[in-house]
């Protein structure tokens, strides 16, 4: 008999997902379904919390071929994750109710079973199952998307499978030199295998120049598909890092550059799906640069950050599904609006972006000001250099309040009337949006609601207080500032390419300029875009065409030999056989 | 061992005479039985029995260890003495469980592939290719080996042209083979010949013996080692020595294809453990060398090589095929390791491959039985036809993949963790690179099985026609057991290890 208690709760989930593959369709079927598909990560939760103590929990020793795994490991850091994971779980449940498509819910629950596991996973190789079950069964939901987001699956596939490999690389590299242990602890850059297994971390949360795949694949997939994707994958691989490389250096700059870069192309990008997906990528960016610090605040603070991040992130990506699910398009230039057709979808896209862009009395407010304080008070301490990366955080988080903040809702429900007049939403997407924004505003209630969420986090953290006259302020001045920004500039028309210029609007040349290179940097990046395509394109065809002249049937190292070559072959063979056995010693 | 005292003792005494005699006397009996259904029943009968006997004898070696067996109470040197220990016991019983799946699946698969007259010489020459095999794997006598490996081979060659009544390139593929097999067991002829030339005998024990004595032997001895390892190479399909197989593989009728597949090339790659381990020596500097450049030279290359024309088959059968090849490949790359891990895990993948292969090539038979099938374009919408057989070949392929909790992982693992040991990092990269190309390959197949849809047929998508009951049965059985050894579902798993790792510990045991 197996004790339920040695069980990863995400087995449960998989579980779930493999049974919705083979319940017929139908309507009884699609209804067992969803009962499936919001009851696992609700007893999965549940399992959490009775697994859970104040201890270390290691459980569901497995021994495969003189390895043994941990297949469970539940503690302060894993915990938050798992418990996350199952909430998201149901509020992503509940907004797909209406979607009758035995594939997404089976692969839904599969993709957070594995993500919950993953996270709740002892070992690098049990991590490395779960690592890859999540790319395999999540591309169905962005192969859901259509015919133009096969592609985009491909592509996000082999990344991801790439990603998992290299894990498996940097795993064994890492237990080999370990004396063949292949817990997950602290891993570091110094021991072998390290760089690769940081690699692979890497890729699934979207370092600079390793994100691609997020911003391609997230719009295209369906619009239930790309609420559930944005929740887990990244923040799996957020944990890893948090696991396995705090206080890692060098993830302080790969932060602090992820959170600046998505901001100029969220601005100028219309479709709305990218634009969160690009703003996605900077959040990461404020977690992997609270991991590099990795002190205890920092560490609070990006366990914060990523609890109400899902949150509130989820909850923009489900305002705007629902905006496509009842228009038809996430398009920025074909929105406008709404609000009078969809009032209560608006206001929980307000409530949305509020929480991140950190207004008072939301989501973000108490937790992202953690991870930049945590730099300043570094910086403060010996380390001047890093008042350069708390400059770059502040940037972004200006940044983010334009984009996510303000374009998002301004784009779409508000701006130019486009004319639309469609329904509200429907019922199921509300209560999700509902809860969704309840949580929002209750994760940064003042009294009683932050501290709920600070007891959450691994480190004791009644130190700090998030609301203080002081950071209420400065946060509104920034904010206030950036929404001034914007007003103006709509205004004056200059929105968005010449939005940074508007701090300097004295100096017509400076803006000239500035905005000549902001224009030319992205010309050339586009014109670069396409010819490393075309050459990326032209690289990977003469590869192909020249290897399927040679492998292919008709090609020259896979025509029929006839007998006789075959036999000089032999005897060649023999002849090289023969050398070796005389002369090589 | 409780199941051992079940045997009756005859049965232990003279088992291995008895698995090698049967199918041979029953093969010469077959051939002029009148009726098909009887030849069949025959041919079930007999792998059956010698399934028993084999497992028996398998218990046998594990709870008391090896035997010598005398054929007529003559004494090695002068007599044949038939050998049976940990490293033949697994093979024996591997190739006597896969004729038996391979004769319940003939019987639905003869009557669309082999032509009526031809049905009852078909159970025939399959007996006698399965006394050749066992019959190679059993003697402890090396001139032995050559007769069977004759009697194996000339029964495939007739085997393999009976696809002519499918495809008529099944004459040239058999006519290749023809042509190579018999070089290949020339060079065999002729390496035994130096050997004899040198030791003055042909039992194996014993030319091992001497051999030891003179430190390796002269020149004579490494001549004759490179004509044995060709010759083996050959028959093993070692690249690039394979152009016979795809060919081979392609064209013959299913059942054979199957049938050689997990056992034939297994079968020679047994005779070369037996050869390179236990009658010459690593310690010897010409085989350590032939073992550390040529054996893993070519498998690597092989294994790369192979794995890209897999990729490039238009006819799902020689993507299969090529992909043998490439497992060859992984085989003798466990076995050039030289290391116990090495070689325990290149004997495991032996007995995994056989398995997945089979199940594979089973399920490949079964969309030709319905559908006419082997070119992947076909594979369309096959899901939706054939949701059963997909669904054993999708096992089986994920296997051959190596997903974990499939067969295939446990030996790639085994095999990388064996190189990494040794500290071949690039050998675990290339292990890495042919696993990404066989997730092309066999995705292909499964892509355009799963996302296509059905052909139409009048207007109409075609319709569900699942495969018989008889051919189902032993392609699940071949399915579920690879998942069974992958996941250690009762013991399977450890079973399989414990199995080559004696194998392994037998043969550097006695390598020193």
């Amino acid at each position: 008999m197996i004790d339920i208690f040695q069980v990863n709760p995400g087995l449960w989930l998989i579980l779930a997902g493999v049974i919705c593959a083979f319940v017929p369709k139908g309507d009884l079927g699609g209804w067992a379904r969803k009962a499936l598909v919001i009851g696992a990560p609700i007893f999965a939760g549940i399992m959490i919390t009775q697994i859970y103590t104040s201890q270390e929990v290691l459980a569901g020793k497995i021994n495969i071929g003189g390895l043994e795994l941990t297949t469970l490991r539940i503690d302060n850091l894993s915990m938050v994750w798992g418990y996350l994971f199952c909430l998201i779980g149901v509020l992503n449940g509940i907004f797909g109710l209406h979607e009758k498509c035995r594939i997404t819910d089976s692969s839904a629950l599969i993709y957070a079973g594995a993500a919950i596991a993953g996270v709740l996973s002892g070992d690098l190789l049990t991590l490395f199952l779960f690592w890859e079950l999540t790319a395999i069964s999540s591309v169905f939901l962005i192969w859901k998307g259509g015919e133009h987001a096969y592609a985009a699956g491909i592509r996000y596939l082999a990344l991801h499978v790439l990603s998992g490999v290299l894990l498996l690389a940097g795993a064994i590299m890492y237990a080999n030199a370990n004396g063949g242990d292949y817990m997950f602890n602290n891993i570091g850059l110094d021991v072998p295998g390290g760089w690769l297994i940081l690699l692979a971390i890497g890729i699934k949360c979207g370092f600079p120049f390793l994100h691609m795949w997020m911003q391609d694949a997230y719009p295209k997939a369906s619009i239930t598909g790309t609420v559930i994707l944005s929740a887990f994958t990244t923040k799996m691989a957020i944990y890893a890092l948090a696991r396995g490389y705090v206080g890692t250096d060098i993830l302080i700059y790969i932060g602090a550059v992820m959170t600046c870069f998505p901001v100029f192309f969220a601005l100028i990008e219309n479709d709305l799906r990218r634009v969160l997906s690009f703003s996605l990528n900077n959040q990461l960016g404020f977690m992997v640069c609270g991991i590099g610090i990795g002190t205890e605040l920092a560490l609070n603070g990006v366990v914060g950050q990523v609890f109400v991040h899902v949150i509130f992130k989820s909850l923009l990506f489900m305002s705007i599904g629902a905006v496509m699910y009842r228009v038809g398009t996430a398009k920025a230039s074909e929105l406008g609006g709404l609000f009078r057709s969809m009032p209560f979808t608006a206001i929980f896209c307000l409530i949305g972006a509020g929480s991140i862009a950190a207004f008072p009395l939301l989501a973000a407010f108490v937790t992202k000001a953690m991870i930049i304080s945590a730099v300043i008070y570094e910086a403060s301490h010996g380390h001047p250099g890093l008042y350069v990366i708390a400059g770059m955080l502040l940037f972004a988080s200006a940044g983010v309040m334009e984009h996510s903040g303000i374009k998002v809702p301004y784009f779409t429900f508000f701006s130019h009337d486009s004319g639309r007049r469609v329904k509200e939403a429907p019922w199921n997407m509300l209560v999700a949006m509902g809860l969704a924004s309840a949580l929002c505003i209750f994760l940064a209630f003042p009294w009683g609601g932050y501290q709920m969420l600070y007891s959450l986090m691994p480190y004791d953290s009644s130190g700090y207080t998030p609301y203080t006259v002081d950071h209420v302020v400065f946060q509104l001045q920034l904010l206030f500032a950036a929404i001034s920004a914007f007003c103006v500039l709509k205004k004056l028309k200059l929105y968005p390419a010449e939005k940074r210029a508007e701090i300097l609007d004295f100096d017509w040349t400076y803006r000239k300029l500035g905005l000549g290179i902001v224009r030319w940097i992205g010309a050339m990046w586009t014109r670069l875009g396409i010819s490393m395509t075309r050459l990326r394109d032209r690289a990977i065809s003469g590869t192909g065409r020249r290897l399927y002249q040679m492998f292919s049937p008709a090609g020259a190292m896979s025509e029929d030999a006839p007998s006789g070559l075959a036999a000089v072959l032999t005897a060649a063979m023999l002849i090289l056989v023969l050398i070796f056995v005389y002369f090589v010693r | 061992m409780e199941i051992l005292s079940l045997f009756p003792a005859w049965l232990l005494e003279q088992g291995p005479a008895f698995v090698i005699v049967l199918p041979l006397l029953m093969g010469a009996i077959t051939a002029i039985l009148p009726s098909r259904t009887l030849a069949w029943w025959t041919a079930l009968v007999v792998t059956l029995l010698c399934t028993v006997t084999a497992f028996a004898l398998l218990l046998q070696v594990y709870s008391e260890g090896a035997s010598l067996y005398t054929m007529g109470g003559w004494d090695p040197p002068h007599g044949i003495s038939l050998v049976i220990d940990a490293l033949s016991a697994p093979v024996l019983f591997l190739i006597a469980a896969m004729a038996v799946v391979t004769v319940i699946y003939a019987m639905p698969a003869t009557i669309a592939e082999v032509e009526p007259k031809k049905r009852a010489p078909f159970y025939a020459a399959f007996l006698l290719c399965f006394a050749g095999l066992m019959g190679m794997v059993v003697t402890g006598d090396a001139f032995n080996v050559f007769v069977f490996l004759e009697v194996s081979s000339i029964s495939t060659y007739a085997l393999v042209a009976m696809g002519a009544a499918r495809d008529r390139r099944a004459l040239t593929a058999a006519y290749n083979y023809l042509i190579m097999g018999s070089i290949g067991a020339t060079f065999f002829v002729i390496g035994l010949g130096f050997m004899f030339m040198e030791t003055g005998t042909l039992n194996m024990a014993d030319m091992s013996r001497i051999l030891a004595d003179l430190d390796g032997g002269s020149r004579v001895a490494k001549v004759g080692f490179g004509f044995i390892i060709i010759g083996l190479g050959l028959k093993l399909a070692m690249f690039p020595l394979h152009t016979w197989l795809p060919g081979a593989y392609a064209y013959a009728p299913t059942k054979v294809t199957v049938f050689l597949a997990s056992t034939a090339t297994k079968a020679a790659l047994y005779l070369l453990l037996r050869f390179t381990f236990t009658v010459f020596d690593p310690s010897f500097d010409y085989v350590a060398v032939v073992l550390k450049y040529i054996l893993i030279g070519v498998g690597v290359v092989g294994m790369v090589f192979a794995s890209l024309q897999a990729i490039f088959q238009t006819d799902a059968r020689r993507t299969l095929a090529y992909s043998s090849v490439a497992q060859v490949g992984y085989m003798l790359l466990g076995v050039g390791l030289a290391t116990a891990a090495g070689i325990a895990a290149g004997y495991l993948h032996l007995l995994n491959h056989a398995i997945i292969k089979g199940g594979l090539f089973l399920a490949m038979g079964a969309f030709w039985y319905r559908f006419g099938i082997t070119r992947i374009q076909d594979f369309s919408g096959l899901s939706k036809t054939m949701p059963w057989t997909m669904g054993a070949f999708m096992l089986s392929g994920l296997s051959l993949i190596g997903v974990p909790f499939t067969a295939g992982f446990v030996s790639k693992v085994n095999l990388t963790i064996a190189a990494a040991d040794k500290g071949w990092w690039w050998a675990v990269g290339v292990i890495v690179v042919t696993s990404v190309l066989a997730i092309i390959y066999i995705g292909r197949i499964l892509l355009a099985a799963y996302f296509g849809s059905p052909p139409l047929i009048d207007g109409q998508p075609a319709k569900k026609n699942e495969a018989p009951l008889m051919m189902l049965i032993p392609m699940w059985f071949l399915a579920v057991l690879s998942i069974a050894v992958g996941s250690n579902i009762l013991g399977l798993g450890d079973d399989f290890v414990m199995a080559s790792e004696r194998a392994a510990a037998l043969l550097t045991g006695q390598g020193g």
